[in-house]
């Protein structure tokens, strides 16, 4: 608890609210001694004052976010949302669309509902982002000059990198993939179901890039073991993990505890492979490994396609110039402030954030106050001190009705929520609990700028 | 998730239930008053009335696990720590209490009506 309560004086949100509430207090301190007031009700009083244009690219958990957020805190500010999708997409909930729990309509719902009064907002694909010209080109050849912008794009799934796949084939030939949409989550249920019906060999992976989530392929693999053994199918069936590299999760603790519950599944682990190549027809699939290419065969596979930044990003001066993360375009942030390296009046959120960890709905809920906050601030001309400690949290669903809640941050320690009360790597229905009834209203009340 | 602080909470329980929260909220609110003002105008607690209050109270406490059960997809058959055994605990009291007061705050002004036109300044 004591340490939540660090993050949270570091990072935005609670910060910000604090001031509200301390602002809120002041003025009726000042009330009680009888100074004068002006007449503007406090809610005004706190908003900051401007005719700053402001472009956010992406209306997703991130764009969102910050919209809600910046429209609380500004008056007067022109802010333009661009995003060619009409439907919002609860993503956490992918896994439990993929797993029978809940339907499509679940983490279907629409940008429009969670837009802030006065937020405009451009249904067009970005494409082109240009911090020299300051300006974000449209793909009608529209251009939107900011003064500030924030990229919440999210990320690009990359199918076509994996030979021989493509998005169509998710739902059919035992191919399932969680991440794509709402409708293949759906089709990949469909696909685990009928495998877990017949049982044979179920293999899963996770690709060689940044990806969003890194705890779904193994709940995947854990949910998929659970339904072979719930159908009496699993003393008949494979279950293979392929990692890309020599661990199961960034977080070396949570990285052994997972290794201990697969053993105890007899849930088969391999190390250093790399999804190259399937073919659905024969129902193969070509890893890379350190010793060459690698056949597997399989009954139902889960393909996590690469992952990389959106064309208009990775085309754009904003990418990290060296290291790991040039290749696949991720922007090149300060990790705590979320701030643009080179263009001091561009942040980047959510996954496209060139950061050591997150990609997921509670990074986001923790980086955008505090990009939100510095961008006010460079507006009040005072300076802010808002730091994002990484903190991520990952519901990692180990069996249906149980679930580790993991929670750490940039520097691999477990920070737990709840201390001393919901152990992090205990498999606990309570953390199903929260995963099921209230994560999604958590995340609602994100994007509506209140949690 | 993690913070407790009681604004961010109220806009995710309002998230959660939407129109209910406020139902819940009035229900429990005019429930705990009806059952004060039936304390004072009783000068104490009928003993025999809270048994048989208490007694189907138990099936508002499985009927709390029942419908916890619902709407998280699972059972407390799913339990696997202290942690799960302490929310099953407290589920299921919330429920007990709860009904456990309103059934014993209806009875006990459903009789007082039923009585008040014939004897309601006898005792």
């Amino acid at each position: 608890m004591k340490r939540r309560h660090h993050a949270i004086e570091h990072a935005g949100p609670p910060a910000a609210t604090r001031r509200r509430r301390r602002d809120f207090l002041l003025l009726c301190a000042a009330g009680a001694a009888g100074a004068a007031l002006t007449a503007a009700p406090a809610r005004a009083a706190n908003k900051v004052k401007t005719t700053a244009r402001i472009v956010i690219a992406g209306a997703g958990a991130a764009g969102l976010a910050a919209a809600s957020r910046l429209a609380e805190a500004l008056d007067g500010a022109q802010i333009t949302v661009i995003d060619a999708r009409k439907e919002h997409f609860y993503q956490p909930g992918f896994t439990l669309v993929a797993s029978g729990v809940k339907p499509t309509s679940y983490v279907i719902s629409t940008t429009a509902e969670y837009l802030p009064k006065g937020v405009a907002l451009v249904q067009e694909r970005v494409a082109e982002l240009d911090p020299e010209g300051r300006k974000v080109v449209t793909e009608s050849g529209k251009a939107y000059g900011y003064d500030f912008l924030i990229v919440a794009t999210g990320m690009k799934l990359e199918y076509g990198l994996i030979e021989g796949m493509d998005e169509t084939l998710i739902g059919t030939n035992g191919i399932g993939s969680i991440y794509h949409s709402p409708a293949k989550a759906e089709a990949t249920w469909q696909a685990m179901s009928a495998f877990a019906d017949k049982g044979g060999r179920g293999v899963f992976l996770r690709p060689g890039t940044e990806m969003k989530c890194a705890g779904a392929p193994l709940k995947y693999t854990f949910i998929t073991d659970d339904y072979l053994s719930r159908r009496g199918r699993r003393s008949k069936s494979e279950v293979v993990y392929n990692s890309n590299n020599k661990v199961l999760f960034s977080v070396p603790i949570v990285s052994e505890k997972v290794r201990m519950l697969f053993q105890a599944r007899g849930i088969q682990v391999n190390y250093e492979r790399v999804l190259k190549a399937i073919d659905p027809g024969k129902r193969i699939a070509t890893f890379v490994t350190p010793n060459g290419p690698e056949e597997q065969g399989y009954d139902f596979i889960h393909v996590i396609p690469p992952m990389r930044a959106p064309e208009a990003v990775r085309n754009s001066p904003l990418p990290w110039q060296t290291g790991p993360w040039a290749a696949e375009g991720w922007m090149e942030v300060d990790k705590g402030t979320l701030r643009h390296v080179r263009y001091r009046n561009v942040f980047g959120v959510g996954d496209i954030a060139g950061v050591p960890k997150g990609k997921t709905a509670a990074s986001v809920k923790w980086q955008v106050p505090v990009a939100v906050d510095h961008l006010v601030a460079e507006i009040a001309g005072r300076t802010s001190t808002a730091q994002y400690t990484g903190y991520t949290s990952c519901p990692l669903i180990t069996r249906l009705g149980q679930a580790m809640l993991v929670e750490f941050d940039y520097q691999n320690n477990l920070v737990p929520s709840f201390a001393g009360v919901i152990a992090p790597l205990e498999e606990l229905w309570i953390s199903w609990v929260m995963k099921t009834m209230a994560l999604k209203p958590t995340y609602i009340s994100m994007l509506r700028g209140r949690a | 998730m993690k913070e407790l602080d009681p604004v961010i909470l109220l806009a995710v329980f309002q998230e959660m239930l939407g129109p209910w929260l406020w139902l819940l909220l009035a229900v429990a609110v005019v429930g705990l008053l009806a059952f004060a003002m039936l304390l004072v105008r009783e000068r104490g607690i009928v003993p025999r009335r809270l048994v048989r209050a208490e007694a189907l109270g138990i099936v508002g406490g499985v009927l709390a696990l029942v419908l916890m059960a619902r709407v998280s997809s699972s059972g407390f058959t799913d339990a696997g720590g202290p942690a799960d055994w302490f929310l099953i605990a407290l589920v299921f009291g919330v429920g007990l209490a709860g009904s456990t007061i309103l059934i014993y705050t209806a009875a006990g002004w459903w009789s007082s009506r039923r009585a008040s036109p014939t004897t309601a300044r006898v005792g």
